[in-house]
């Protein structure tokens, strides 16, 4: 397996509160190849952020990553010093948040926070660092780059703020590229451009990109792989197609019927999922979607094991089990 | 106010070791300065064969200049720190509080009059005017209490002010509004209540700094007049003599230090207290 | 910005006026006669009533400002009732010994403030936290004169090093001198200052270090270090300016009290002869031009933090 570039496996992410240890991520396996766009798509508190963090040792307190391993071109990175994940982080690893307008410092022209990530990691002198920094501005977009570059983030708009961030992200020509939810904050004509950037992006650079998000619609777009999150587990994980004409989890299916209709004359209704996510201060033994699962059933109680259901495709639901399935249609009879 | 607010002070009082330090010490210097007259010395008599003693068994703080027992004279030096300090407190929160509520609830013309008289008292280094006004008028405690409550009162008025602004916009306040109460009696029935933990706050901390400004001014000689002591009129004496007695600046100088940071100290504890958001980490 | 400053001036102008009627006011209703103190006992009621007459106190109370400020305006700011000299002079005379004190101590103040400031919100709740903290309590709860004669009985009086008093030795002039004379009355005059400013940078870090922007520097491979000094120094520093300008009317009363205990000959000290010896001229003199420092204090602050922060310069 050459061109595995990232692995997560069995990924345990717990944050200990006042009111006991919440268990955010519990267990998460899954892999990125070079070169590929990954989506990982989940409501907020699915633990899809809290993952991405703890791929960048970045999990503030009192949040700790309680178990399994993350490997990083071959390597474990799980148990690297501070200092070595400071040389990795910004440049091998590089990641673009989601609200534009809090990211950059406001006090600091856009060009020496650029600069200063760049000669930090690829040890140029201030005047190439700035010409590196104009280039990347031209790359994603931002017109007349030798002026931007000396103005303050209050100087541009939200769409161009978020160009300025992914700027900065490859500025270092990272390997991984994680975005999380980079369009939400956007409104949605300048989702579209930011999205279309990301893709022209994929084809120019040979990073990986893992694009977190709770919207299906942007995965659509950009990704070939998606994994579904949900109560800090992997629901269902496999390609765009698979997900999008052959979802077999419950919770996929719910996504999916809740997604606008993009078509024209389309006035199908959204059918949102009802219920809230599982509380993952206690959380239920067994699927954690039982509780809003419309098919729920009392095998349900135990935690079903991923099933593969295709090449790549895989879900974590009873029904996908044949002798479950059978079981339950026997017992419709 | 309600109930789990004060509960709320009262813990985090106790769950600071410096807040129940700050209260002990407060607590003893009061008890000190009430007890005063148990000493067995007078604090004003002098006795020149005890000039200038060393602390020792009968003199727990040594003697001045003029043989007075310095213990004695702490205690009742004290006692006009924390009096002065105390009634200059009410004095500079009562006006505070009028002019703030008055700024902040009515808005407009009287607002705008009050805050530029508010800037051009400001505009005006305090403390001269302290010293000169101390010098016009008739010495004396009501005199000193009188010139540190008027020039104290701009920082509480500023702070209730703003505070009141917001409190005038809450749904309690426009319900009483709508049904018809005037506007007095919103004032004393609504707002006031809202505002009593940053008098509370406040006050404390006017304390600590009407206490210090009482120490200057005795010190540079306006204040309190001999023979009565302060314990920054202690201080004035003990400059002239820090060769022979130096401990004759340290305590009088050391019981001011421990008095106003106690009370910095419970000011901050209280402003925590009141508002727990200030309080996550 | 350039509108800021305009309006900023524009509101300075009435408040200038009004605080000059207040400085004058208040002299006004000084208890006794200033005409007595040019009276000798061989005078006649007529001689005092003509320099009653000439000194312009028999008029009403605006004539008698209007022709004060008119005087002002001239840079004539009246003579001591005590030695006769013209006011302005003695204060100008004065002025740099005061310039020199208040700004070495604001300098030592701001110099050291940022620094400790930093380290501590940037380790709270830690050991250099919690001496910082100790320390700045301690720094807002001292009264100056006490520190002061405890600083001149240790190091000029126990340990000889310093000089206590004045700022030049007899027969000596040399910079040297200066320099040694001062460093006590600056350091005192600094101490206040700097705990305020240490707790003042301290919330301030800690409230800068929780943004999401410095969240993102460590995803971009920082440090601690290099986001507290390069990121955050910045935003903590702005608000300094401001706090600057608020804080000279705390440095005006500590250099009055500070001058008073070491002698040193500034403005402060000639403020007090002139309080304790009723000295009315000198007094509105001084009083009219610590005011007046106060509100350029103020202005320059003011303007100085619109030049320095990107987001008000912007915008017009």
């Amino acid at each position: 397996m050459t061109d595995r570039l990232l692995t997560v496996d069995n990924l345990q992410v717990s944050f200990h509160t006042r009111d006991g240890e919440n268990k955010a991520v519990r267990g998460v396996s899954f892999h990125i190849d070079k070169g590929e766009t990954i989506g990982i798509v989940g409501e907020s508190g699915s633990g899809k952020s809290v993952t991405a963090k703890a791929i960048m040792a970045l999990i503030p307190p009192p949040g700790e990553i309680i178990g399994g391993d993350i490997r990083f071109d071959g390597e474990s990175i799980r148990k690297l010093s501070e200092k070595q994940w400071r040389s990795i982080r910004g440049n091998r690893i590089a990641m673009v948040f989601q609200d534009p307008m809090t990211s950059l410092n406001p006090v600091k022209k856009i060009g020496d926070q650029m600069t200063e990530i760049i000669r930090r990691h690829r040890h140029l002198g201030q005047a190439e660092a700035l010409k590196e920094a104009i280039e990347m501005l031209r790359q994603v977009g931002i017109p007349e780059p030798e002026r931007r570059v000396r103005q303050y983030p209050h100087e541009f708009s939200g769409g161009m703020r978020q160009r300025v961030m992914i700027a900065m992200a490859l500025s270092c020509q990272p390997e991984l590229l994680i975005a999380d939810e980079p369009t939400t904050a956007l409104d949605v004509t300048i989702q579209a451009q930011i999205l279309d950037l990301l893709q022209e992006l994929k084809a120019k650079t040979s990073a990986s990109i893992a694009l977190i998000t709770h919207d299906l619609g942007v995965v659509a777009q950009v990704c070939s792989r998606v994994i579904v999150m949900y109560g800090g587990m992997i629901m269902e994980e496999g390609t765009v197609e698979d997900i999008f004409y052959r979802p077999k989890h419950p919770y996929t299916q719910g996504l999916l019927r809740s997604l606008p209709e993009r078509k024209a004359g389309s006035r199908e209704r959204l059918v949102p999922i009802e219920g809230t996510p599982p509380d993952l201060l206690d959380p239920p033994p067994g699927c954690p979607f039982q509780e809003r699962c419309p098919h729920a059933m009392p095998k349900c109680a135990q935690l079903p094991p991923h099933f593969k259901v295709g090449e790549g495709h895989r879900s974590m639901c009873w029904l996908n089990d044949d002798e479950a399935k059978g079981g339950a249609g026997n017992g419709g009879q | 106010m309600n109930r789990t607010k004060w509960l709320n002070v009262g813990r985090e009082l106790l769950a600071r070791k410096m807040g129940i330090v700050s209260v002990a010490i407060l607590a003893i210097f009061v008890l000190g300065a009430i007890f005063a007259f148990l000493s067995p010395y007078d604090p004003n008599a002098l006795n020149v064969l005890e000039r200038l003693q060393s602390p020792n068994a009968s003199h727990w703080f040594g003697t001045d200049d003029y043989g007075r027992d310095y213990f004695t004279r702490a205690l009742y030096g004290g006692r006009v720190s924390l009096l002065v300090g105390f009634s200059a407190m009410i004095l500079a929160t009562t006006i505070g509080v009028l002019v703030g509520v008055v700024s902040g609830y009515f808005g407009g013309w009287i607002d705008n009059l009050l805050m530029r008289l508010l800037e051009i008292i400001l505009s005006i280094p305090s403390f001269l005017v302290m010293l000169l006004l101390s010098v016009f008028l008739k010495p004396g405690l009501g005199s000193i209490v009188l010139i540190i409550g008027l020039l104290m009162w701009m920082n509480m008025a500023r702070i209730i002010r703003a505070e009141t602004l917001s409190i005038r916009e809450r749904e309690f306040v426009l319900y009483a509004k709508a049904s018809g109460q005037n506007n007095w009696g919103i004032i004393v029935r609504h707002v006031l209540p809202s505002l009593v933990p940053v008098i509370i706050v406040g006050a404390t901390n006017n304390v600590a700094s009407a206490i210090m400004m009482e120490s200057s001014l005795s010190f540079l000689g306006f204040g309190v007049q001999a023979p009565n002591a302060t314990w920054g009129s202690m201080l004035n004496s003990a400059q002239g003599f820090i060769a022979q007695a130096p401990y004759m600046a340290i305590f009088p100088g050391g019981f001011i230090l421990l008095t106003v940071l106690s009370f910095n100290i419970l000011g901050d504890i209280l402003r925590v207290g009141f508002e727990p958001k200030l309080n996550k980490r | 910005m350039r509108q800021l400053i305009a309006r900023r001036l524009l509101q300075t102008i009435p408040l200038l006026f009004f605080v000059s009627i207040a400085c004058f006011a208040l002299v006004k209703m000084a208890p006794g006669d200033p005409v007595l103190s040019f009276v000798t006992p061989n005078m006649h009621a007529e001689d005092i009533e003509r320099i009653r007459h000439n000194l312009g106190l028999d008029k009403p109370a605006y004539v008698q400002y209007w022709l004060w400020l008119k005087e002002l305006f001239q840079g004539n700011l009246g003579y001591s009732l005590v030695n006769h000299q013209p006011v302005m002079d003695q204060i100008l005379d004065r002025l740099p010994a005061t310039a020199g004190l208040m700004g070495s101590a604001i300098l030592l103040a701001v110099l050291l403030a940022i620094p400790l400031g930093l380290t501590a919100g940037a380790n709270r709740d830690r050991w250099p936290d919690k001496l910082v903290n100790l320390f700045s309590y301690i720094g807002i709860s001292v009264p100056l004169f006490w520190l002061a004669i405890l600083l001149i009985y240790l190091f000029a009086i126990h340990l000889h090093w310093l000089p206590s008093m004045g700022m030049r030795s007899i027969g000596v002039n040399s910079a040297m001198d200066v320099l040694k004379h001062g460093i006590l009355p600056c350091v005192v005059l600094a101490f206040g200052f700097l705990s305020v400013y240490v707790r003042y940078i301290r919330s301030s870090t800690i409230g800068q270090l929780k943004e999401e922007y410095v969240q993102i520097q460590y995803a971009f491979g920082s440090t601690k270090k290099t986001i507290v000094f390069r990121h955050v120094m910045k935003h903590v520093l702005l608000p300094v300016i401001t706090l600057l300008g608020m804080s000279m009317a705390d440095l005006v009363a500590g250099a009055i009290v500070t001058e008073t205990v070491f002698s040193w000959p500034g403005i402060g000290s000639l403020g007090m002869t002139a309080v304790k010896g009723m000295d009315y001229p000198v007094i509105m003199g001084i009083t009219l031009f610590s005011a007046l420092f106060l509100i350029l204090g103020n202005l320059l602050a003011d303007i100085l933090y619109g030049l320095a922060d990107p987001r008000i310069k912007g915008a017009r």
